[in-house]
């Protein structure tokens, strides 16, 4: 798949997103604080790709994918999308752009309005954007609604009726009545049964090579993650610390809290259990209200250093297309012979004074 | 019939629910043995019993509308016919359950510690002293950073891990010998999960209890498990040990999971086999094999799938498999058509 994804203008620009939700105290709702979901994103979608944002909770992948479709307002940065800037767009001009964007949602539950019937909900993009169809928007529906592998009968039925599959295959239909070009799908498949996760990711799959959409992919889920995207992006605490090409990332991971994340995946492999190297991380994710200062990262790393407590890691690039925030990286033969040489000089800096953080 | 030697055996568990729409058998003919010091893993799809069947041995189904029929033999004691203040009175000491979401699990007027105490107090008759210093002691047992400050906490001002973590600390107070986990890590992230699921070894190494871990995770299963159910429709189709399930699996459905999962360790395959179509409804249970309208080889069971159940059979030392294919066929069939592509590229 990566194949497709052609390195010249990006579909999608994101750069220095912020999003900061502020905290307010007293009858004047005093502002004393700011939750910190998104705090300086940047990345490119390419057309036909596919970029996966993994992260644990409350690391703002799903902040970001609402920020990307404008479903909430940045506090800074800018999004663009095909060359256009719609960070501060108003609604009604945004409101055409929003048939080449579309989310799917995480719960097939409570994305239905239970009182719509299938045919209501994925007409509907029609009706709100006034596109006129050849046959009808009834006819329109039904072709999507087979494409995505409903009966096309079951047009006049309500959402009850159907399975938790079946309604994420009803959002997806929804999602692609307009044809978009890029679609931001958070947690498609997280609410669903084993059996029925990989039918919808197989639906995914099909529905990009025909359809030649773009995917921003949100997930926790990394082995999912690593099977439909071409680049993933690994959040934490509102930030990327470590973005590259799905091999690169999955073989070779050279920010710690990445492979941390991945040695901690159970893997159903009862021969080799036990024998597998493991990174156990202490504690949780710390609040994003205070988030550690420097790299965030810093108070669960076991390679931190004092210059972790000080001076924030850049997120720059190590090797072609592996960017990663880290000022002591993993995998360090894979790093080009600049970013070497200046991580050596990160170690001589940090071994005066020489002590590590607990 | 006679008392049986294992700590924990269900013999032809059946937990029906009468409903407006009919009869929903969560259970339908459910058998299993479990000593002490083993852990069970039970996997299956939403809807496919697991939990009902977990609640039924903690007692939990008494006083509702659940018929309940068969055995349930504890350490020589028959639960379905003991009596609700009897179970009661096992539920803490003798057998204990970990829920999946500990923030409606607990109770948020109280604190952690008030939990624990009570609990510990019920079955040892002891000052309120002593048992809060059992609860602080076992707070720190399970992990939690400044135990004797974080007793007098409520569970809302716990992080997600942390009250996992506290759940566990009440199971474990009373050292229960049978020890229920229902998908214990599944509301929690990876990096939180493999903590979780460390302790959770080590404790029963520790205590040598026997758990029983319901997940529909299998690599949470692996990681813990020494013989794996497999369920579908209220009933047991495979049952082995871990080797059993993940090295040589008999049963299509068992195959199916397999394949439907993206997996770490192996090369990104260009697609996942799913398996067609939805898990079946309770009510309305297919006839014959309850996973026949889903099975990729329902063509070769000789024509009996939608009329015959099968029966549950031992296919070679203690792998047993609901299936009506001859177990030569379905050694084949893995060995030549599944396996390979699980494995390819």
């Amino acid at each position: 798949m990566s194949e497709r994804g052609q390195r010249s203008e990006p579909l999608l620009s994101v750069q220095g997103l912020e999003k900061h939700f502020p905290v307010t105290k007293g009858l004047f709702q005093r502002q004393v604080g700011a939750v910190r979901a998104v705090d300086g994103v940047s990345f490119d979608v390419f057309k036909g790709e596919t970029i996966g944002l993994v992260g644990e909770s409350g690391c703002g992948k799903t902040t970001t994918g609402r920020l990307i479709t404008r479903l909430i307002e940045p506090t800074g940065g800018k999004v663009v999308f095909e060359g256009n800037d719609i960070t501060h767009m108003s609604q009604s001009k945004i409101r055409p752009l929003r048939r080449d964007m579309q989310l799917i949602f995480q719960d097939p539950y409570s994305s239905l309005n239970p009182r719509h019937t299938v045919g209501a909900i994925v007409g509907a993009p029609f009706r709100i954007q006034g596109v006129k169809t050849e046959h009808g928007i009834k006819k329109e529906v039904q072709d999507i609604l087979a494409l995505v592998g409903l009966n096309p009968e079951h047009y006049n039925r309500y959402p009850h009726e159907f399975s938790g599959g079946q309604r994420q295959r009803i959002g997806i239909a929804r999602t692609l009545a307009l044809k978009p070009k890029l679609i931001i799908a958070d947690e498609p498949v997280s609410a669903l049964d084993v059996s029925i996760q990989a039918q919808v990711v197989n639906l995914l799959e099909d529905l990009q090579n025909e359809l030649d959409l773009t995917y921003v992919v949100i997930a926790h889920d990394l082995s999912v993650v690593r099977h439909i995207s071409d680049r993933v992006a690994v959040m934490y605490l509102g930030k990327i610390v470590e973005l590259a090409d799905r091999k690169d990332l999955y073989d070779a991971p050279m920010h710690p809290y990445t492979n941390a994340l991945l040695s901690a995946v159970p893997i159903p492999d009862v021969k080799h259990r036990g024998d597998r190297e493991r990174i156990r991380l202490q504690g949780d994710v710390p609040s994003p209200l205070n988030p550690p200062p420097a790299c965030r990262f810093h108070t669960r790393c076991w390679k931190a250093q004092v210059i972790c407590k000080t001076e924030e890691p850049p997120l720059v690039e190590l090797a072609p297309g592996h960017q990663v925030a880290c000022h002591f990286p993993e995998n360090a033969d894979t790093i080009s012979a600049p970013a070497a040489a200046k991580i050596a000089q990160n170690v001589q800096d940090a071994q005066h004074p020489k002590s590590t953080i607990a | 019939m006679s008392t049986p030697t294992s700590f924990l055996e269900l013999r032809d568990l059946r937990i029906h629910f009468p409903t407006d729409d009919g009869l929903v058998k969560s259970v339908d003919g459910l058998s299993y043995k479990l000593e002490r010091g083993k852990t069970l893993g039970i996997v299956g799809e939403s809807g496919s019993g697991k939990s009902v069947t977990s609640l039924g041995i903690l007692g939990l189904h008494k006083g509702t509308r659940a018929k309940i029929s068969g055995e349930i033999w504890l350490d020589g004691e028959e639960l379905v016919s003991a009596s609700a203040e009897h179970v009661r009175r096992l539920r803490g000491k003798k057998m204990a359950m970990i829920f999946q979401d500990p923030l409606s699990a607990m109770h948020p007027f109280y604190t952690v510690g008030q939990q624990i105490v009570e609990a510990y107090r019920i079955h040892h008759k002891v000052s309120k002293k002593v048992a809060r210093k059992h609860a602080i002691d076992m707070l720190g047992r399970v992990g939690i950073p400044q135990p004797e400050r974080r007793v007098d906490s409520y569970p809302h001002e716990f992080s997600g891990g942390m009250r996992q973590r506290a759940m566990i600390a009440m199971a474990l107070s009373c050292d229960p010998e049978l020890l229920i986990a229902d998908e214990p890590t599944t509301a929690l992230d990876v990096t939180v999960q493999a903590q979780i699921l460390d302790l959770m070894r080590d404790l029963q190494r520790d205590f040598n209890a026997a758990l029983i871990i319901i997940t529909h995770d299998l690599g949470v299963v692996a990681e813990l498990s020494d013989d794996i159910l497999v369920m579908y429709g209220g009933k047991c189709i495979e049952y082995g040990t871990a080797e059993d399930i993940f090295e040589r699996p008999e049963h299509p459905y068992t195959w199916g999971l397999l394949g439907s999962m993206p997996r770490l360790d192996r090369e990104p395959t260009e697609r996942l086999m799913p398996i067609k179509g939805n898990p079946p409804s309770l009510i309305n249970v297919p006839a014959g094999c309850a996973f026949h309208p889903r099975c990729a080889f329902e063509g070769r069971t000789g024509g009996k799938a939608d009329t015959e159940v099968p029966a549950l059979l031992e296919s070679s030392g203690g792998h047993l498999v609901r299936c009506h294919m001859p177990p030569e066929l379905r050694r084949d069939i893995w060995e030549n058509e599944i396996k390979p592509n699980l494995e390819s590229s």
